[in-house]
């Protein structure tokens, strides 16, 4: 049964307006590291590293909401997703 | 007996009574006791899933970070998150799979997508290698803490004990399902306790977490930034091991497994968008360690420093409570380790690999001896060779993130052969252990077993797009 998910590539339009709002946080939360990577300014009480990965995990949720929704909207088959 | 003690003892008791009972009107079988009958909602998905993400580790291991290595601990705040988001595309996959033929176990997956017994039997021994030093943790861990927060009126190895038998009667009984409401117990303590705590202990001695940082960042001006107190843990180890651990995380055989018990692969999805939010009382964790570090600086073991701090802070009472926590914060995590260790190893490898002919009941049957079998082995560990598996606890996350390939690969890319996944899966997990205990991690700056992820992704595509002319991969080797 390997071959039977071969069909499974081609990809839809919410699976990759997804995609696209979950590679957010990647970015903000790996690649933006080096560059703010500082004590300061304190922000919410919070040194600007730390507040700054506090802010994207709050963020995320919201943008996983906006995700499950497009898969909803723009996928075939009421939000299954990718199949 | 003291207060402290009575408080402990009663969670414990009262949580093993919890995980008896519930599974006391189901009717068991294989399906039943590993994946509860794929009929889980999203209340016990989530407690589940929750309850196995908050181990002894964030108590001890979280705080112990912070004070004694500072920002690097950072790592632990994102690679949950980065673990749910990739949850949030591939476990619904993994879900529809399941049920589409009946897996119960992460080697299940790999022999249906790859038709190869053999596959499923070396991805069950890496899994069976991963967690039983993870096991041993968590029965240490609690030893530890229900010694310290009854200040000694307990000694570490009867709480052990007591502690694990009934982990393993619950678990013999009710499966997952006790697990699961287990799960409540110590969420509810768990999260009152850290709540209590990570935000009462800045208040107490500095007036506000504010203070608190302002104060830490003038005493130790590079603690709160890479490398912190460290000298090879900077940006770009923090950023490989985020990603490492946070793709890694949904590999782990028991929280593989776990994804099984939800009723949709729909429940799954909602649950992870939420999940994220469950993070923030990790950085309360984080506070209470840069707490003591300024209050009661130089303990020589850092993982000390949460209940070092509570203990000189609140009331006998108190500390009990947060024993009580911890006690069930480490059953939780156990009974789900030893329930997907005892299946890997009576299903994947028993069945599979020694006696094809056995039956499902065998299967049940024997994974319910191997609970004891395993908490059996593991207790001996914890007790007289506490740091002998140390070493494999290190390689512990390298080993099992070596999965991750063949299984995104075979849910979302029909390309990939057995073949590469074989390549890539043992490249991966040897080159992460050769690079471990040659003391090479980090490896130029980066996580070791992030390097080994990345030459492993590449055999498996190299290799896999020059087997593609074979046509064996269609079919069952059995």
């Amino acid at each position: 049964m390997g071959g039977a998910m071969g069909k499974e590539v081609r990809m839809a339009k919410g699976t990759k307006i997804a995609l696209g709002l979950a590679l957010i946080p990647f970015l903000m939360l790996v690649l933006a590291l080096p560059f703010i990577n500082h004590l300061r300014p304190f922000v919410l009480g919070l040194p600007f590293l730390l507040f700054w990965i506090v802010l994207w995990i709050f963020l995320t949720p919201f943008l996983l909401m906006a995700a499950y929704w497009a898969e909803k909207k723009f996928n075939k088959g009421g939000g299954k997703g990718e199949s | 007996m003291n207060s402290a003690l009575l408080i402990i003892l009663a969670a414990i008791v009262l949580s093993a009574a919890v995980g008896i009972f519930a599974g006391r009107k189901v009717k068991m079988n294989l399906e039943n006791w590993t994946v509860g009958g794929r009929r889980f909602g999203a209340v016990l998905i989530w407690l589940l899933m929750a309850g196995e993400i908050y181990t002894t580790f964030t108590f001890l291991g979280a705080s112990g970070w912070a004070y004694s290595r500072g920002a690097p601990t950072f790592y632990i705040l994102i690679y949950g998150t980065l673990a749910y988001i990739a949850s949030f595309f591939i476990l619904p996959a993994v879900w529809k799979f399941g049920k589409r033929f009946g897996l119960h176990t992460q080697p299940d997956f790999f022999v249906k997508r790859y038709g190869s017994r053999t596959l499923g039997i070396i991805v069950a021994l890496i899994g069976v290698v991963s967690i039983i030093p993870y096991l041993q943790l968590q029965l240490t861990g609690l030893g530890f803490i229900v010694e310290v927060s009854s200040n000694g009126a307990i000694c570490s190895n009867a709480a052990i004990l007591l502690a694990f038998v009934l982990t393993c009667a619950f678990v013999f009984t009710s499966g997952i399902r006790g697990a699961a409401w287990v799960s409540v117990i110590k969420d509810i303590l768990m999260i009152a306790a850290v709540v209590i705590v990570g935000i009462g202990v800045p208040r107490i001695y500095f007036g506000s977490h504010g203070q608190m940082f302002r104060a830490l960042a003038e005493a130790h001006p590079g603690h709160l930034v890479f490398p912190g107190a460290t000298a090879d843990l900077d940006v770009l180890w923090v950023m490989t091991t985020a990603l490492l651990t946070g793709l890694g995380f949904y590999m782990w055989p028991h929280i593989f497994g776990s994804a099984f018990s939800a009723k949709s692969a729909e429940t799954i999805k909602r649950n992870a968008v939420i999940m994220p939010f469950y993070q923030i009382p990790i950085l309360l964790v984080f506070m209470v360690g840069f707490t003591a570090l300024l209050v009661i600086p130089g303990l020589k073991n850092g993982d000390l420093a949460f209940l070092e701090l509570v203990h000189r802070t609140y009331p006998s009472w108190f500390m009990g409570f947060v024993g009580a926590a911890g006690a069930v914060t480490a059953m939780v995590p156990a009974s789900v380790l030893v329930l997907f260790a005892s299946t890997l190893l009576a299903k994947n490898v028993y069945q599979a690999g020694l006696r094809p002919q056995a039956g499902e009941e065998t299967v049940l049957r024997l994974s319910r001896v191997l609970v004891l079998v395993i908490m059996g082995f593991a207790l001996l560990f914890a007790f007289y060779l506490p740091n002998a598996l140390v070493n494999l606890l290190l390689i512990g996350y390298d080993g099992v993130t070596q999965f991750f390939p063949g299984v995104v690969l075979g849910l979302f890319w029909g390309g990939v052969k057995r073949r590469g996944v074989f390549w890539g899966l043992m490249t991966g997990f040897v080159l992460a252990a050769v690079l471990v205990f040659t003391r090479h991690d980090p490896f130029l700056g980066m996580n070791a077993g992030f390097v080994a992820l990345v030459i492993n992704a590449v055999v498996t595509l190299v290799v896999s797009h020059f087997s593609r002319a074979r046509v064996e991969d269609g079919r069952q080797m059995a």
